[in-house]
């Protein structure tokens, strides 16, 4: 506790103007900050592989697989954060038992538990069934006993188990989208509905998450299926890369209209809040906005995506491109969630000063927490890519 | 005498008699917990009429009376137990100053305790007052639509509280209170905040900080006795509430509140 108080007594040096006395420790960190953004991962990789699924998008499908176990991986620790970052961890299930019908935090529980089970999972299953009965045949050791159990003693292979494998998981995939939207949605809106903080207080919020979530989710798949190829040593398949290149300019587009047009909106309305907002942009954030989030995150990624739509390069510099732009995508995406997380912190209630955040390394709300739940379900996502490789599945829907 | 394959299934049997015991009873707590709770008779709940008897707690604060001493500050730490460092207030004074060029300066060093001094040289000064903040007993609080768990309610008497018992410490509740009236307390790991000393109000005391205000710039009542001192208080001043535009309907009034106050 002595650390923490001597780190918020140099902060109180630190303040710029009046701040409330209580605002001085800023309660919402770094876990704060990567809870949106894994669920935002979660939610743009499920809706990439809807893409191929529902809307017929057939040259994505050798991301599908990828796609689906990529948003379970993320999906099982977007919780973890949240619950490290509470005081009384061991009574986060209260969330679960008596939820307070009007908090938005509280919904978002059961809106998660929906989406894994109900959505993530089943679909999951659905898809792999018949493979998992197949595999178990052949597999030995670990490998053989998953099978068998999973498969929870439906062993049919016939045609007709097939066909109903797929009319149910297309069933739920198209259960699933709105069901994703609802998942980001939904993170936004408790930001968006804390009409304390005119920072957060936006409409457009909820709308604004679920577009960056796309545009994260679908930068971290195509990332992720570079990587795996490399690893794999196959050949890339460059149709269905570019065809995901543009999949992310055109959400990129969007999403980067409507953040514009919200702080449009702001500047042009200029209500109460408004000049510290212009201090906020233009001082404490503009390193984390206007470089990291709009300039690296989302021009340069327009640019060049926009410029291969007319211009094609040779495959291996779009390889080279799209990877980057993929890597400065999910960097931007992340200094966007610690903008709205971070940046609606930064600023008094009372609208007339600033006190600071400086992270730390250790502890639960520091940097190395923070990476342990990035490499965490990467690892995850490993453990099933070797269980499952999609690469390797005989089954395969329409 | 058991051989050594008996004593290893012994320990097995024993380890699954232990495993089964343990889920099972995860099981049937998550099961009854939800039904025990339906289970609990509703009396504390009070009906509409009969909270048409009870009080409905409210304070008045006449900014033109508050000279900054701090002793409500001060009281307010020691009788709730308000950790002593300066980032954990309960209540606290904020002194603006206006200078002649129309800048406002507002100060609040450590919350007022030990007195308010002006920094600004008396020349440059074009007015200055002290206003006392504290928690605004909201009957619309956000942050009682923002507990996940319901850990922070609205007392039939209209006070704004906490459960130390049940609050997971999320913070939300924190960023949802535009007056930043809350505090996560570090020793309790909650969130904190004024309850207009409802173990004294409960005994028919006045809260630590109106007792000890020497001008009486704080009026503690009940809104609903027409011939209290809190009701006159309201009948004669032209009073208002902090930040009326988030429709919190607080029950904390001003009366002299100037437009530079947020």
């Amino acid at each position: 506790m002595q650390e923490h108080f001597q780190h918020l007594y140099e902060a109180l040096s630190q303040v710029d103007g009046y701040i409330y006395p209580n605002e001085i420790d800023l309660h919402w960190g770094l876990m704060i900050v990567l809870y949106p953004y894994i669920t935002g991962l979660v939610a743009g990789a499920f809706i990439l592989a809807s893409l191929e699924r529902v809307f017929n998008v057939k040259v994505l499908k050798p991301t599908y697989g990828l796609a689906l176990l990529t948003a379970l991986a993320f999906l099982l620790v977007a919780t973890l954060p949240l619950v490290s970052h509470l005081q009384h961890p061991f009574r986060s299930y209260e969330i679960f038992m008596t939820p307070n019908s009007t908090s938005a935090m509280a919904i978002f529980g059961f809106v998660y538990l929906w989406y894994l089970m109900a959505v993530l999972l089943l679909e999951i299953w659905f898809d792999y069934r018949l493979d998992f009965v197949l595999w178990s045949k052949n597999a030995k050791g670990f490998k053989k006993y998953f099978y068998k159990i999973i498969t929870l003693g439906i062993n049919e292979t016939d045609e007709k188990s097939a066909r109903i494998d797929d009319k149910l998981g297309y069933f739920i995939t198209v259960i699933g989208i709105p069901s994703a939207f609802l998942l980001h949605g939904y993170v936004g809106f408790i930001f968006g509905s804390i009409k304390a903080n005119p920072w957060w207080s936006t409409v457009l919020m909820p709308i604004i998450f679920l577009f960056s979530a796309m545009v994260s989710g679908i930068a971290l798949v195509m990332v992720i299926y570079m990587v795996v190829s490399w690893v794999r040593k196959v050949k890339i398949d460059m149709k269905c890369l570019d065809t995901i290149a543009r999949y992310l300019l055109f959400i990129l587009i969007i999403d980067f209209t409507l953040e514009s047009l919200d702080q449009i909106h702001r500047i042009y309305e200029a209500e109460e809040s408004f000049d510290i907002i212009k201090v906020l942009v233009s001082g404490k954030l503009n390193l984390t906005l206007l470089i990291m989030q709009v300039g690296l995150g989302t021009i340069i990624p327009l640019f060049f995506i926009g410029l291969y739509q007319f211009y094609k390069p040779s495959e291996k510099i779009r390889k080279a491109t799209y990877f980057i732009v993929g890597i400065l995508v999910l960097i931007g995406i992340f200094f966007m969630r610690w903008n709205v997380v971070i940046g609606g912190q930064l600023f008094s209630k009372s609208l007339s000063g600033f006190t600071t955040f400086k992270a730390v390394y250790s502890g639960m709300e520091g940097y190395v927490m923070a990476s342990v739940w990035i490499v965490l379900p990467l690892i995850i996502l490993t453990f099933l890519l070797w269980l499952m490789p999609p690469w390797k599945k005989i089954a395969y829907h329409d | 005498m058991g051989t050594n394959r008996d004593r290893i299934n012994n320990k097995r049997r024993k380890f699954f008699q232990t495993s089964a015991a343990l889920l099972g009873g995860a099981v049937v707590f998550s099961i009854m917990k939800p039904v025990e709770l339906l289970a609990q008779p509703k009396e504390e709940e009070p009906s509409k009429d009969n909270k048409e008897n009870l009080p409905l707690w409210g304070m008045g604060v006449d900014i033109s009376k508050c000279v900054g001493c701090g002793k409500c500050v001060e009281a307010c730490k020691i009788e709730n137990n308000v950790p002593t460092e300066p980032f954990y207030f309960r209540t606290w004074i904020e002194q603006y100053t206006v200078k002649n060029d129309g800048e406002v300066k507002i100060e609040s060093p450590n919350g007022g305790i030990g007195g308010l001094k002006q920094s600004v040289p008396d020349e440059e000064i074009f007015k200055s007052f002290m206003v006392p903040k504290l928690c605004n007993q909201c009957s619309d609080a956000p942050c009682v639509q923002a507990c996940p768990v319901g850990a922070t309610y609205i007392s039939p008497d209209g006070v704004v509280l906490v459960d130390e018992t049940y609050c997971i410490g999320c913070s939300y509740c924190i960023q949802a209170c535009p007056y930043g009236a809350r505090f996560m307390n570090p020793v309790t790991k909650v969130a904190d905040k004024c309850t207009f000393c409802y173990h004294r109000i409960s005994n028919d005391l006045e809260p630590a900080c109106v007792e000890v205000c020497p001008t009486n710039a704080r009026i503690f009542g009940n809104l609903r006795d027409k011939k209290g001192d809190l009701v006159k208080f309201l009948q004669k001043n032209p009073t208002q509430t902090l930040k009326p535009h988030l429709n919190t309907k607080s029950k904390v009034f001003y009366n002299g509140l100037s437009s530079e106050v947020r």
